[in-house]
């Protein structure tokens, strides 16, 4: 059964917090549950079903759902790392499109930085994944393993330091019309490339920020859309595909979109051409590149040049992209960036970006989430989304 | 740039991969071997991930490979490379390099394993250049 408009995204909110002194998890959830909510025009007991992800506290979403008083009849906490809120973007849409809920509220939340500050420790729970005694010994980050995708891909394809370096440059011209952005200053290609290498060929500017806040998606049925104010945002199609190290034939020269894009692609029904505004998840640099490759903005290995002369900024790019100023400048909330991409292609295509950035005639706009590590294992998900008339 | 004595974490053990680390007491680096389908795997699993097939045992490796991938991750005091090496068996496995000109580092490059004890009974196999 295709999805293809049979569910749209009614109500978004994006916390304007990035630093949650003072306040708790939960209450994070909820106030971008009812921000989300207000923005539809729906209330809470409207809700039939709840969607989160890993960030959420508690048992999977059971303990929200309480928490928020929310009497559902559907619940999803698929945790795909950030990818997690596009996915369940499609999740909602299937169980909306086979009738099985009406209403689907989508969260995410955090405060790694408030937890830094107040000293918080880190508690993992359940079991460790099967692979972690072949690779906690070699202290994998999450900055080298996405560093080794960069390195492997220059070595295969001739991509450079500056070339990635566009891809913060880009996001930086976006990201100083918003005023909710941790970091406004443009930035050069320059600036990145002399910034102090991380883990190395990445750089400081090459990496997302870190923030606290997060977001929220209300996706509801066409005859709920019909009734409500805001501009109808239609969900056009959606694919996923976790992607991993393969017994050992490991590449990292791609990511889970080669699967997940095409997916996307062929429900709703478009080309590439069609897509006026593209959210690409960017942890990093290298994670964009990749990305923009395997869903096939351009050939694979040629993601340098596509990138490169600001190709990717509203206004003068080719493909507009990450407008809000994206992971890389504006909001990594709860170091996870699915949510955020899935909001700022709502705006687009509701025409409510920022004047600066909004892309004229934003019909069809793509939504891209990257979660875990590109440099190991994966969950990628892509959803595409259209107005009333596409 | 370069590090010398890496500081050993000690890996995480479970009736599975038990042999394995027994093994990197005596200096073998092993991997994964499947009877059914022949294919080397890593890391080694109770059921092939290519047949699953349980008939699974470990291999013996010649310690031998490639850089596939690095990345010399900065810190004040002591910089470490991460990589992922590809065997001359076949299979890509993530490691450290050590004992090496971290400035010199280039994927393609020849390196063997050697092993740094853990004080807990094994060892972590990790590579130097050659
Ligand atoms: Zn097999």
């Amino acid at each position: 059964m295709s999805i293809r408009g049979k569910a749209y995204i009614a109500g978004i909110y994006e916390h304007p917090t990035r630093l949650a002194l003072g306040k708790t998890l939960p209450q994070l959830h909820a106030e971008l549950a009812k921000g989300a909510l207000e923005d539809a025009g729906l209330t809470k007991d409207d809700v039939d079903a709840y969607y989160c992800a890993g960030d959420a506290p508690g048992m999977g979403g059971v303990d929200m759902v309480e928490y928020m008083g929310l009497n559902v009849r559907q619940i999803d906490s698929t945790e795909t790392g950030g990818s997690s809120y596009v996915l369940h973007v499609n999740h909602a849409a299937q169980a909306i499109a086979a009738g099985h809920c009406k209403v689907a509220l989508i969260t995410l939340a955090g405060r790694p930085a408030a937890d830094a500050k107040e000293k918080v420790a880190f508690r993992p729970g359940g079991d460790p994944p099967p692979a972690i005694g072949f690779e906690s010994p070699y202290r994998p980050t999450i900055v080298n393993m996405y560093a080794m995708c960069a390195q492997r891909h220059m070595y295969e394809y001739g991509t450079t330091s500056e070339q990635l370096a566009w891809i913060k440059v880009a996001a930086s011209h976006h990201a100083q019309h918003n005023e909710h952005a941790l970091r406004r200053e443009v930035v050069t290609v320059e600036d990145v490339v002399n910034s102090p290498i991380i883990a190395s060929p990445l750089h400081r500017y090459d990496c997302c920020v870190i923030t606290d806040g997060g977001g929220a998606v209300v996706v509801v049925a066409p005859e709920i859309m019909k009734n409500l104010k805001r501009p109808a945002v239609k969900v056009l199609g959606a694919g996923e595909a976790p992607k991993h190290l393969m017994g050992g034939k490991v590449d990292l020269t791609y990511s889970g979109a080669r699967w997940s894009g095409p997916k996307a692609f062929e429900e709703a029904g478009v080309s590439h051409a069609d897509i006026k505004y593209a959210s690409i998840y960017d942890s990093f640099t290298i994670t964009v590149l990749e990305t923009i490759e395997d869903l096939g903005f351009c050939e694979k290995g040629e993601g340098g040049k596509f990138v490169s002369d600001g190709n990717l900024i509203s206004g003068t790019g080719k493909l507009p992209f990450n407008t809000d100023g994206g992971g890389l400048c504006n909001n990594h909330p709860g170091n996870r960036g699915g949510m955020t991409k899935v909001l700022e292609a709502v705006r687009q295509v509701r025409g409510e970006a920022h004047p600066k950035v909004q892309v004229p005639n934003c019909d069809i706009a793509l939504a891209h989430g990257t979660g875990g590590l590109l440099g190991a294992r994966m969950g990628s998900a892509t959803c595409i989304l259209g107005n009333e008339d596409a | 740039m370069s590090e010398t004595k890496p500081k050993v974490k000690a890996p995480k053990v479970n009736h599975e991969t038990k042999a394995f680390w027994e093994a990197t007491a005596e200096g073998k680096l092993m991997v994964g071997k499947c009877n059914e389908c022949g294919e080397y795997h890593y890391y080694p699993r109770s059921l092939c991930p290519f047949c699953f097939s349980d008939k699974t045992e470990l291999a013996q490796t010649a310690g031998k490979g490639k850089i596939y991938s690095f990345s010399v991750t900065s810190h004040p005091k002591s910089p470490y490379t991460i990589a992922y090496i590809t065997l001359a068996e076949g299979p890509t496995i993530l490691s450290n390099i050590v004992e090496s000109d971290f400035d010199k580092l280039a994927i393609g490059q020849d390196v063997e394993v050697v092993f740094y004890d853990t004080g807990e009974g094994n060892a972590v196999p990790m590579f130097k250049t050659v």
